[in-house]
C-alpha cells in the first residue's frame, strides 16, 4: 500500500498536514481520550487515554474498591472499581482500569484503559467526564499517530493498524485486509495508467509535433477518455459501499408525531431499550446508536428526533430535518396506516427523496384486516405493511432494508472498493477534470489547457497511490511515440 | 595570474558565464582549447524549438547572450506550435553556425573585464574544500576566487563511428583526459554519458524537387525584444521521409550498429534515437522524417536531423541514399556517437556551486544535460553565481514557478538524472505561467538588479508591462452594450450576438474571439500593430485568465513548503520514522527546502511531514 495512504488514517489531510496541524509545542503534549472499541452492541467497550495527565484524570473520576489512588499504583496493574460523576456522585458505570505507565506502552506515554459496559451510553458517558477533567478528544488514529512519532512502531505498522482499527465490523476489516493488499491501488494505479497514455499523446503534441509532423501518433482516444471516466465513476459508487462497511449506513427515521418511530428502533434493536440522557435535546443529539440488520449495520442520524411520544417534535428545526434527510443514505418513512392522511404526511412525502427512501405503514396491528385508511396510492413506492408493536412485517422489512444496501446497482464485496473519504473526494476532483478534458476535445480546446486538466486528474489519482506524474509521463511518452530529431 | 573568475570552456555555457561574470565586474578569465572554436555547434544548426526556445527568451530576459547573438545570426526563423495556446508557442532558429561563432567572439573579445586563454584544463586546484585555481597542462597556474568548469564532452571523451573508436571531445579534437582524475580526487563522482550526431551531406547532392519545402515564417520574430528586426531572405529547409527501402538497409547492416555491438558506453537520449534505434522500436512505422537543414550561408553541409546513426561509415552512405531526394547524396562528415564522463548533478546545490567544493560551479553537459539552451541557461546562472560567491553574496536560485531556468537546475539537482537531460514543457509545472511572450516581465527586472540588463531595455520592459496592465484594465471595465454594430462585428469574428452587456474581458474568453476583433468592438485606439507585445499580453492574460488564477492558487498552497528551509547539517539517518530509502536519498541529495524534499524520487508525502515535524522541533 503506498505511504500516501497513511495520511489518511495518521494525519488527516495533506498539505494542512505539513504545515502546523499535527505541529504541537513540545512541551505540552496534550492528554487524549476516545472510545477505543467500534460503535454499536458489544458485550464490553473500551475508553482509553493516553497523555502525561492521564492517570491524573483517571483518578477525579474512578474510585476502586481497595481504596487506591491510581496514582500509586504500579505500571500494568488493573483494578476494580467505578466511575462517578464527580459533582454529583452519581454512579456512571462499574469498570476495570488498566494503569500503563510510559515509556513501555504502545504510544510509549502513559496510558489508562477503561474497561466498561458495551453500548454507547457508558462509553460516552466515560469519555464526556473525561473531556470535562480535561483531556482532548482524539482525533481518529490519533494514538497510532503518537505511537508512530514517539519511535513506538514504524510507518508501514502504523499504516496496517490505522486500517485495522479503522474497520468497525467483519466486512469492515475484510475489505481493510483487501486494502492493505492494494486492491484499490492496483485499480487507481490502472486507471492513472491509461490517463498518462491519453496525457502522453496530449504532450507529446505539444513538446514534438514540429518534430514528427502530420503524423497521426499523436491523435488523442477519445474514448478512451471517457472510459476513464466511467471507471472512476464506479469507484465512486464503491465509495457508498465502502462507507456502509466501515460506518454504517446512516439511515434516518422519519414520520409523524406518534407514527411509531421509537417502536420500530426498538423493534429493529430487538429489545426493549429508551434512549436515556439527562438533558433532553443536548448530548442525546450526538449520540449514534448502531443497529445490525441482517449483518449491514445502520447508523442512525438525528435521533434527537426519535423522542418519545409526548416531546414536541415540531420544536426539531426544519432546517436540522432537511440536513438529517440529506446526509442520509436511507430514509425510513413512517406512515400511520390507521389515519388519513395529513398535511404531515404530505409535507414529508414531498421532501423524501424517492431513490434513498423505504415507504412503511405501521400499526398494521390497529386494522384488523381491514385496507389501509392512509392512501397508499400517494406512495412513490410499494410500501412495507409493519407493526412495530407486534413485530408482524418486519422481516419483510429487513430483507428490503438488505436489498437496498447490497442489491441494485452497488458492485460486489470482492471489488476494490472505496473505504476513505480522502480517496472519494480525490476521485470525485479527477472524475470532474477527466470530465472537463473529455469536453474540452469536443469543443477543440488548446491542447495545453486540455494538458492542465488531464494533470489535475493524473495528480489526484497519484494521491491516493503515492506516485509522482513527470517521470511517469516521459516514460509512456517514450515508450508510446517515436520522437527524435 | 590571478582572476575573480575562471571560466573552463568555451561552448554555450562557458560564453554565457564567462560574459556575466565579466558583465558584473568580476575579472574573468576564459580558457578555451582552441580559439576557432568558440561557441561551436557541433550538432544541429539550430537554437530553440518546444522548451527550449523558452529558456532562450528567459536568458535574453536575464541579459545573456544566447538569443540576441542568434538574432544576429539565424537564416531561417520559426515560430512552432502557432496552432495551439500562447503558453505553448516557442521560437526555433536555423543559425549559420560560423556566423554564430564569430558573433559570439566579437561580444566575448570586447567585454572589458574579460579575458580569453587558449590552453587546456589539468587540474583542478582544491585548498581545504575550496577551489583556488587551474594548472593547465603546459604547467602553468592560473589561480581564481571560483571556477567554472563548462567542459562539454570533454572529458574522457571517446568516439564511435563504425568498428572505429578513438579518443577525442567533438570530432577532430582531442579530449580531456587528465582533468577527470583531478576532479575525482576532490571527491566528485563522475559517470558516463553518450550522444550521437547524425552525418552531414552536401548540398549540391540533393534533389530538392522530391522533398518538401519548409520555409522560415514571413514576418520572423526575435528572441531579444531588444534586437532589431533584419530583413533578409530566409533560407529553406527541406522535409523527406525513411521509406521501407530506407528500414531494410538499417535492418541488413543492424548487426553493426553501436546499439548491437555495444560498443559505445554510457546511457544515450530517448528523445533524440538514432535511426537503427527507432527501427528496432518501432517496427510498425513505414517511415520517419528527416529535416534537411542548411549549416549556413556560405557553406554546402546539411545537417540531417532525424538520421542520427554511428553505424560505419559507408553503411550511413546506404542508408542516406535509400532516402527520397538523397540518392545520389554525398557524405561529408559522418554521424557519430561520443561517450563522456558528467558529474551527476544531484553534487550541486541549487546555484550551480558543487556541494563538496567550495567555489567550484559546473554548467552545461558536465551536468548531465544536452543542448546549447540547457547549457547557456546553466553557464549564465553559475557565471551570475561565481560573480556572486566571489563578493560574497547570496546565490541567485531561480524558482519552479519563476522561470524554465527554475524547473532546469531544480530538477536536475533534485531527480538522479538517467539520460541526458533536455527541456521539456511537461515539465514545467506553471507551464500557462512560464510563457515565452512573459519571459522579461518574469525576470528582466532581476537581470537589471544583477547588473545584466541595460537600463534602457529595462525601461522599455516596464513600459510595456504598464501598457498592458491599462489595456487589461480597460478590458475588463469596458462594457459591450448589444447594438447591431456590435453583433455585426461579433458575426463578422464567428460569433454569437450579445443578449446583455458583457465585458470586453468576458467576450475576449470566447475562444473564437481574438483581441484584435475585441479591441475594435470595445471601439479602442490601441492596436496590434502599434503595440503589439503590451496588446498580445493582454489578451493572452484574459483567454487564460482561469487556469492561471489555479496555478497561483496552486503555488501558494504549496509555497509553505518551498519556504521552510532544511538546515544544512541535519542528519537524516538518525531521523525515525523516515523510510531507509528516502532518508538514504535526503542524505545525498541535501534538499535545501521542504518543497525541493518533497520533490525527490522516493521521498513520500508521509516522510515529508516527519521532516517538518523535525525541522519544527529544532527551532
Amino acid at each position: 500500500m503506498p505511504l500516501m495512504v497513511i495520511l489518511n488514517h495518521l494525519f488527516c489531510f495533506l498539505p494542512a498536514m505539513v504545515g502546523a496541524a499535527i505541529i504541537r509545542p513540545m512541551q505540552e503534549i496534550p492528554t487524549i481520550a476516545a472510545i477505543s472499541t467500534p460503535l454499536g452492541t458489544g458485550a464490553i467497550g473500551i475508553v482509553r487515554m493516553t497523555g502525561p495527565a492521564a492517570v491524573g484524570i483517571c483518578d477525579a473520576v474512578f474510585r476502586s474498591v481497595k481504596g487506591l489512588r491510581l496514582a500509586d499504583a504500579d505500571s500494568h496493574t488493573i483494578h476494580y472499581g467505578a466511575v462517578f460523576e464527580p459533582d454529583s456522585g452519581s454512579l456512571v458505570d462499574e469498570v476495570l482500569v488498566s494503569v500503563m505507565r510510559g515509556p513501555g506502552t504502545y504510544t510509549r506515554e502513559d496510558i489508562v484503559e477503561v474497561n466498561c459496559h458495551g453500548g454507547t451510553v457508558a462509553q460516552q458517558k466515560i469519555l464526556s467526564l473525561f473531556l470535562k477533567q480535561g483531556a482532548a478528544l482524539a482525533s481518529p488514529g490519533e494514538f497510532t499517530r503518537r505511537a508512530f512519532l514517539n519511535g513506538r512502531i514504524d510507518l508501514a505498522q502504523a499504516e496496517s493498524v490505522a486500517q485495522i482499527i479503522s474497520a468497525k465490523t467483519e466486512a469492515g476489516l475484510k475489505v481493510a485486509m483487501a486494502q492493505l493488499e492494494g486492491s484499490i491501488s492496483r485499480e487507481v494505479k490502472a486507471l492513472r495508467q491509461s490517463l498518462l497514455r491519453v496525457m502522453a499523446g496530449v504532450e507529446a503534441e505539444i513538446d514534438f509535433a514540429d518534430e514528427d509532423p502530420g503524423e497521426p501518433d499523436f491523435a488523442v482516444n477519445k474514448e478512451q477518455l471517457e472510459e476513464i471516466e466511467a471507471s472512476i465513476g464506479e469507484l465512486i459508487d464503491s465509495a457508498f459501499v465502502g462507507r456502509v462497511i466501515s460506518q454504517g449506513v446512516r439511515t434516518a427515521i422519519v414520520g409523524k408525531p406518534n407514527v411509531g418511530k421509537s417502536s420500530l428502533l426498538n423493534s429493529l434493536l430487538m429489545r426493549e431499550r429508551a434512549i436515556v440522557t439527562e438533558t433532553p435535546g443536548t448530548t442525546r443529539d450526538t449520540i449514534e446508536e448502531i443497529i445490525n440488520v441482517c449483518g449491514i449495520p445502520l447508523r442512525l442520524i438525528d435521533t434527537a428526533g426519535l423522542r418519545p411520544a409526548g416531546d414536541e417534535v415540531e420544536q426539531i428545526g426544519i432546517e436540522r430535518a432537511h440536513r438529517a434527510l440529506e446526509e442520509a443514505d436511507l430514509i425510513l418513512c413512517l406512515f400511520d396506516g390507521s389515519l388519513r392522511e395529513d398535511d404531515h404526511d404530505r409535507t414529508l412525502l414531498t421532501s423524501v427523496p424517492a431513490d434513498r427512501a423505504i415507504y412503511i405503514i405501521n400499526k398494521s396491528d390497529m386494522l384488523r384486516g381491514r385496507p389501509a385508511a392512509f392512501n397508499q396510492g400517494l406512495l412513490p413506492a410499494r410500501p412495507v405493511l409493519i407493526s412495530a408493536l407486534t413485530r408482524q412485517g418486519l422481516t419483510e422489512l429487513k430483507e428490503k432494508i438488505a436489498d437496498f444496501v447490497l442489491g441494485g446497482s452497488l458492485p460486489p464485496l470482492e471489488g476494490p472498493i472505496v473505504t476513505h473519504e480522502r480517496h472519494k473526494l480525490a476521485l470525485e476532483r479527477a472524475a470532474a477534470s477527466v470530465s472537463r478534458a473529455a469536453q474540452g476535445f469536443r469543443v477543440g480546446l488548446g491542447p495545453e489547457l486540455i494538458a492542465e486538466e488531464l494533470r489535475s486528474a493524473t495528480g489526484s489519482l497519484g494521491e491516493i497511490t503515492g506516485e509522482e506524474m513527470l517521470e511517469d509521463l516521459l516514460d509512456v511518452i517514450f515508450q508510446e511515440f517515436c520522437i527524435g530529431k | 595570474m590571478f582572476f575573480d573568475v575562471v571560466v573552463v570552456g568555451g561552448g554555450h555555457a562557458g560564453c554565457e558565464a564567462a560574459l556575466a561574470a565579466a558583465r558584473m565586474d568580476r575579472s574573468t578569465l576564459l580558457i578555451t582549447l582552441n580559439l576557432e572554436k568558440i561557441a561551436l555547434m557541433p550538432c544541429n544548426p539550430a537554437v530553440g524549438g518546444v522548451g527550449k526556445g523558452q529558456l532562450t527568451r528567459e536568458i535574453d530576459a536575464l541579459g545573456g547572450e544566447q538569443g540576441r547573438n542568434t538574432d544576429r545570426s539565424f537564416i531561417q526563423m520559426k515560430m512552432l506550435n502557432t496552432g495551439k495556446g500562447p503558453a505553448v508557442r516557442a521560437l526555433r532558429a536555423q543559425t549559420d553556425k560560423k556566423l554564430y561563432e564569430d558573433n559570439m567572439k566579437r561580444v566575448l573579445s570586447s567585454a572589458p573585464s574579460l579575458k580569453i586563454l587558449e590552453g587546456a584544463a589539468a587540474k583542478l586546484v582544491v585548498s581545504r574544500e575550496t577551489a583556488t585555481g587551474i594548472e593547465l597542462t603546459d604547467g602553468s597556474m592560473i589561480t581564481a576566487g571560483a571556477v567554472v568548469l563548462a567542459c562539454g564532452t570533454f572529458l574522457r571523451g571517446n568516439i564511435v563511428v563504425g568498428d572505429q573508436r578513438f579518443p577525442a571531445g567533438r570530432m577532430g579534437e582531442p579530449p580531456s583526459l587528465e582533468l577527470s582524475g583531478s576532479l575525482e580526487d576532490t571527491g566528485l563522482k563522475l559517470e558516463r554519458f553518450q550522444s550521437a550526431t547524425p552525418p552531414r551531406i552536401d548540398a549540391r547532392s540533393i534533389d530538392p524537387d522530391r522533398m518538401t519545402v519548409d520555409p522560415g515564417d514571413e514576418n520572423p520574430e526575435t528572441f531579444s525584444p531588444f534586437s532589431r528586426q533584419k530583413k533578409f531572405e530566409q533560407i529553406p529547409c527541406y522535409l523527406t521521409y525513411t521509406t521501407a527501402k530506407t528500414h531494410e538497409v538499417v535492418r541488413k547492416y543492424l548487426h553493426l550498429s553501436p546499439i548491437r555491438t555495444g560498443s559505445v558506453s554510457g546511457k544515450g537520449p530517448r528523445y533524440c534515437p538514432s535511426i537503427d534505434r527507432k527501427v528496432v522500436k518501432f517496427p510498425d512505422r513505414d517511415r520517419h522524417p528527416v529535416f534537411v537543414e542548411p549549416e549556413g550561408r556560405h557553406t554546402q553541409e546539411l545537417y540531417l536531423q532525424g538520421l542520427t546513426t554511428s553505424m560505419p561509415v559507408w553503411v550511413q552512405e546506404k542508408i542516406i541514399r535509400a532516402t527520397p531526394g538523397l540518392e545520389n547524396a554525398r557524405l561529408m562528415r559522418p554521424g557519430y556517437a561520443v561517450a563522456y564522463d558528467y558529474a551527476p548533478p544531484s553534487q550541486l546545490k541549487l546555484s550551480l556551486e558543487t556541494k563538496p567544493i567550495e567555489g567550484l560551479f559546473l554548467a552545461g553537459q558536465i551536468n548531465g544535460t544536452s543542448g546549447y539552451e540547457e547549457a547557456a541557461a546553466q553557464g549564465l546562472i553559475a557565471g551570475i553565481n561565481a560573480a556572486r560567491y566571489v563578493r560574497g553574496e547570496d546565490p541567485l536560485i531561480l524558482r519552479r514557478d519563476q522561470a524554465y531556468i527554475g524547473v532546469l537546475i531544480d530538477d536536475l539537482v533534485t531527480k538522479d538524472v538517467d539520460e541526458p537531460y533536455r527541456m521539456f514543457t511537461s515539465r514545467a509545472e506553471y507551464r500557462l505561467l512560464l510563457r515565452h511572450d512573459n519571459a522579461h516581465e518574469r525576470l528582466a527586472p532581476i537581470g537589471h538588479r544583477l547588473g545584466l540588463v541595460p537600463d534602457g531595455n529595462m525601461e522599455s520592459v516596464r513600459e510595456e508591462n504598464i501598457q498592458m496592465k491599462s489595456l487589461l484594465m480597460m478590458l475588463k471595465t469596458k462594457i459591450i452594450r448589444p447594438s447591431a454594430t456590435a453583433n455585426d462585428l461579433l458575426a463578422k469574428a464567428g460569433s454569437s450576438p450579445l443578449t446583455e452587456p458583457q465585458s470586453a474581458a468576458q467576450i475576449l474568453k470566447r475562444p473564437e474571439m481574438t483581441i484584435s476583433a475585441v479591441l475594435s468592438l470595445a471601439g479602442c485606439s490601441t492596436s496590434l500593430a502599434t503595440d503589439g507585445g503590451a496588446v498580445r499580453r493582454a489578451g493572452i492574460e484574459i483567454k487564460y485568465e482561469g487556469y492561471i488564477e489555479r496555478q497561483l492558487a496552486e503555488i501558494s498552497r504549496w509555497h509553505h513548503l518551498e519556504s521552510t528551509y532544511i538546515p544544512d547539517d541535519l542528519d537524516y539517518m538518525s531521523l525515525k520514522g523516515i523510510a531507509s530509502e528516502a532518508r538514504e536519498k535526503l542524505t545525498r541529495i541535501r534538499p535545501s527546502s521542504l518543497g525541493q524534499a518533497s520533490r525527490i524520487a522516493g521521498v513520500s508525502p508521509a516522510d515529508v511531514s516527519v521532516l517538518s515535524l523535525y525541522i519544527q522541533a529544532r527551532h
